[in-house]
């Protein structure tokens, strides 16, 4: 039993933060929040360049074939640092999805553009009714010939402004809300009937409303009809990674919150130095903590397929949501009127943390699929 | 990273399970969970236990201990908890002798590490009193030397099962003059001694274990004082860091949120189960997910142990969860029994209250108060997380 990471992991973690302590203290951030789609493209071909693209493709593609635990130590670090660039949406969701399902033409055609930081790519599943239930989806594919039409509305879709491609899910057959019937597919961001309106998100990270009017796909990825089962296990490992991302940013924050207290003086003394505040530190130093245990115990469960692995991310996901919250809130608290400011990088953790618990379903949608997990069968032991 | 278990750890699994299967059984628990026989209980579980060597697992092999990794302490302890087995009484076991191996003399070794192995003594602690509770260091029981004895005066409280023990330790204070840490010094105490009486204390759980103890010109040989005299104060501390890492229990509260929830699906309120209400459903995964969080913090501190690591200051934060957990759930298992949490078994069987489980939930409720009290209440515990983890 070991929770300590290998010596090729170590080494990513401490470039990564040495990128972080070169490239985004808060005033480089500010600046590269406000340049075009809210990155910066040259850090982007850094990214390339150290190899971090590579890293969860799978090594015939030119990639790292990396599992759980790298993803765990890559988006960590970005969280601790805020860093914009979109990881998720390209590499952890689009590259996903196309590694997962895509043909090999198409994964030799682009899985070595995404390593090389060639590609930017979008993953379209959300509409404007579906709340978090993924499966609820109207957006529909027609067949026409030998090519899917698309019509319909995708919304928050990360990186949809500068996406050069997207994977969208769309509704081959059946009901609104069937999980058959459902299919992904690569389609091209320059496409006719395809219109962007492109916004922020209140991190600084870019999205967007796609619609498509009688879009044409460029290929289908995986089987027509059962998208959601080649997306699900996408999606839970895009959860693990955004819960790491999120365990950096309370790291950050915890450490900030810290340091801003020991130096902080009020009344002639340290503020650190009050009990009241002291014990509301120790307690978002646990909350910290409890996702620290439950992150390692969903990556190493994630890793070896482990029959916990579901209960575990379910029970991550929900901590997460919880303790960034108390925590996102403790630390505009302790550091008063100037937690309030945008002249402080405080808020701006805080707001990454919400974005993160809505991702996918917040703590309360995912503790209501861990209670069913869990509990069954109440009713029929009941009944 | 990886928490798997290899073949030798399922080997192991399913040797510990055999000897639970066999050694924990339905007559054991009984004596055990009855007050009147529970010495007798204690006993023979503990019996048991060294006749397979696993009564001190923790021990050095050449005291009787075992030399089970981080992994085999996780298996055994999980699969005792899941069979509903206690741990073994940390007085003697945990407390005193973890001291006594660090730093007793070899003669204190021979003396008293065999007789905790094999249950022919019972320990019980001597800390507080009744002017010194969070603020242990102001205790002021007095030890005075006087040819080759020290004399003792003074009282001790909240006394775990003294009235069983044969054998206390104690921090007594031997200086007054320097820094109230300074003077402590830990002595073992034989209960028989003239002039050593117990008063019980009742408490609102309806059960006796704690007791005061009082010290009326107690004559101890300097022979029974550990280490050197006004060190007593280091010697407890390094105790207190262990004791506090195994009052979390985490492994217990797992068994115990089992059992809530296999009771919960029982209960039918308005024709459905206590575990389709939403709310009570919220209550009880909130719980479980904490104790899944638990559990690793637990895991990784018992992992970075084996690595030659002290147990850190971050045990106070395992006590603090540990203690809210165990009594959330708790406070969960009383609120499964309703109306009949307010009633008083006594004398009755459960069939005649018209509920099986009701007592020992309220019972385990109110002594479940205790927990976040003692071991360091919870708000010290915080104020040493404060100053040793966080720097404040």
């Amino acid at each position: 039993m070991n929770f300590n990471l290998s010596e090729e992991q170590v080494l990513i973690r401490d470039s990564i933060a040495r990128f972080v302590a070169e490239n985004y203290a808060f005033d480089q951030r500010n600046v590269v929040v406000e340049m075009k789609h809210g990155f910066n493209a040259e850090h982007w071909q850094q990214f390339a360049e150290l190899g971090w693209l590579s890293i969860p493709f799978a090594e015939e593609h030119g990639g790292f074939g990396g599992g759980p635990v790298d993803t765990m130590v890559i988006m960590q670090e970005f969280g601790r640092g805020l860093v914009a660039e979109p990881y998720l949406a390209t590499v952890m969701l689009f590259g996903a999805l196309l590694q997962a399902g895509g043909s090999e033409q198409l994964k030799g055609d682009y899985i070595p553009q995404i390593i090389d930081g060639q590609l930017q790519g979008a993953f379209a599943y959300l509409e404007r009714q579906s709340r978090y239930e993924m499966t609820d989806v109207v957006t529909r594919a027609d067949k026409d010939g030998e090519q899917w039409i698309l019509n319909g509305e995708k919304t928050v879709v990360l990186n949809g402004g500068a996406a050069e491609k997207l994977i969208v899910l769309a509704r081959s057959a059946g009901q609104q809300s069937d999980e058959d019937g459902l299919s992904l597919f690569l389609v091209d961001g320059s496409s006719s009937g395809l219109q962007r309106t492109v916004y922020r998100m209140t991190d600084g990270q870019e999205a967007a409303t796609l619609s498509f009017k009688d879009v044409r796909a460029e290929a289908v990825i995986g089987t027509v009809g059962d998208g959601f089962g080649l997306m699900s296990p996408i999606v839970d490992a895009a959860r693990l990674a955004i819960c790491a991302n999120a365990l950096g940013v309370m790291e950050a924050l915890n450490e900030k919150t810290l340091e801003y207290c020991k130096t902080r003086e009020q009344f002639g003394v340290a503020i650190g130095s009050f009990q009241a505040l002291q014990h509301r530190m120790v307690d978002m130093f646990g909350a910290c903590e409890n996702v620290k245990s439950l992150m390692l115990r969903a990556v190493c469960a994630a890793q070896d397929d482990d029959a916990d692995a579901r209960r575990s991310l379910l029970a991550l996901k929900v901590m997460t949501g919880r303790a960034g919250r108390m925590i996102g809130g403790e630390a505009i608290q302790l550091h008063g009127g100037m937690g309030m400011t945008d002249e402080l990088s405080i808020g701006f953790f805080v707001k990454r943390l919400m974005i993160i618990n809505s991702l996918f379903g917040d703590a309360d949608y995912h503790q209501q699929l861990f209670a069913a997990l869990v509990n069954i069968p109440a009713s029929s032991a009941a009944a | 990273m990886d928490t798997r278990l290899n073949e030798d750890d399922l080997a192991f699994q399913t040797e510990v399970r055999q000897f639970l299967s066999e050694a924990w059984d339905k007559d054991l628990a009984a004596t055990y969970g009855n007050i009147a026989t529970m010495k007798e209980g204690v006993e023979e579980w503990q019996t048991r236990l060294f006749h397979k060597g696993w009564v001190a697992p923790h021990w050095p092999v050449e005291y009787g201990g075992t030399d089970w990794n981080v992994t085999q302490s996780f298996i055994y302890n999980s699969e005792r908890a899941a069979a509903g087995a206690p741990e073994v009484l940390p007085f003697g076991v945990t407390m005193v002798a973890s001291v006594i191996i660090a730093y007793g003399n070899d003669e204190q070794k021979k003396k008293f590490l065999p007789r905790i192995l094999n249950s022919e003594d019972w320990w019980c602690q001597g800390y507080s009193e009744p002017g010194a509770g969070s603020d242990l260091a102001s205790l002021k029981m007095r030890a005075e030397l006087d040819g080759e004895d020290y004399v003792l005066n003074g009282s001790k409280i909240w006394t775990s099962y003294a009235q069983y023990a044969n054998w206390i330790f104690c921090l007594v204070r031997t200086d007054s003059s320097g820094r109230k840490q300074e003077g402590i010094t830990f002595l073992l105490i034989d209960m028989n001694s003239p002039g050593v009486t117990v008063r019980p204390i009742n408490t609102i759980d309806g059960f006796h274990h704690l007791n005061e103890v009082f010290f009326d010109n107690v004559r101890v040989p300097v022979e029974n004082r550990i280490g050197e005299e006004g060190k007593g104060w280091t010697y407890a501390k390094s105790l207190l860091v262990h004791e506090r890492l195994n009052i979390a229990e985490v492994a217990s509260s797992k068994r115990a949120l089992t059992v809530v929830r296999e009771e919960a699906r029982a209960e039918i309120n308005g024709g459905k189960s206590l575990l389709d209400d939403p709310i009570f459903a919220k209550r009880l995964t909130d719980i479980e997910i904490e104790l899944m969080a638990l559990e690793f913090t637990e895991l990784r501190a018992l992992a970075s142990i084996s690595e030659g690591n002290p147990p850190g200051p971050e045990s106070s934060l395992l006590k603090i969860q540990g203690t809210e957990l165990q009594q959330a759930i708790q406070e969960l298992r009383m609120d499964v029994a309703a109306y009949y949490s307010g009633t008083l078994q006594g004398e009755l069987t459960p069939a005649g209250l018209g509920h099986n489980f009701a007592d020992s939930a309220q019972k385990l409720y109110f002594r479940g108060r205790a927990s976040s009290i003692y071991g360091g209440s919870n708000e010290i515990q915080k104020n040493i997380t404060a100053k040793y983890v966080l720097g404040l």
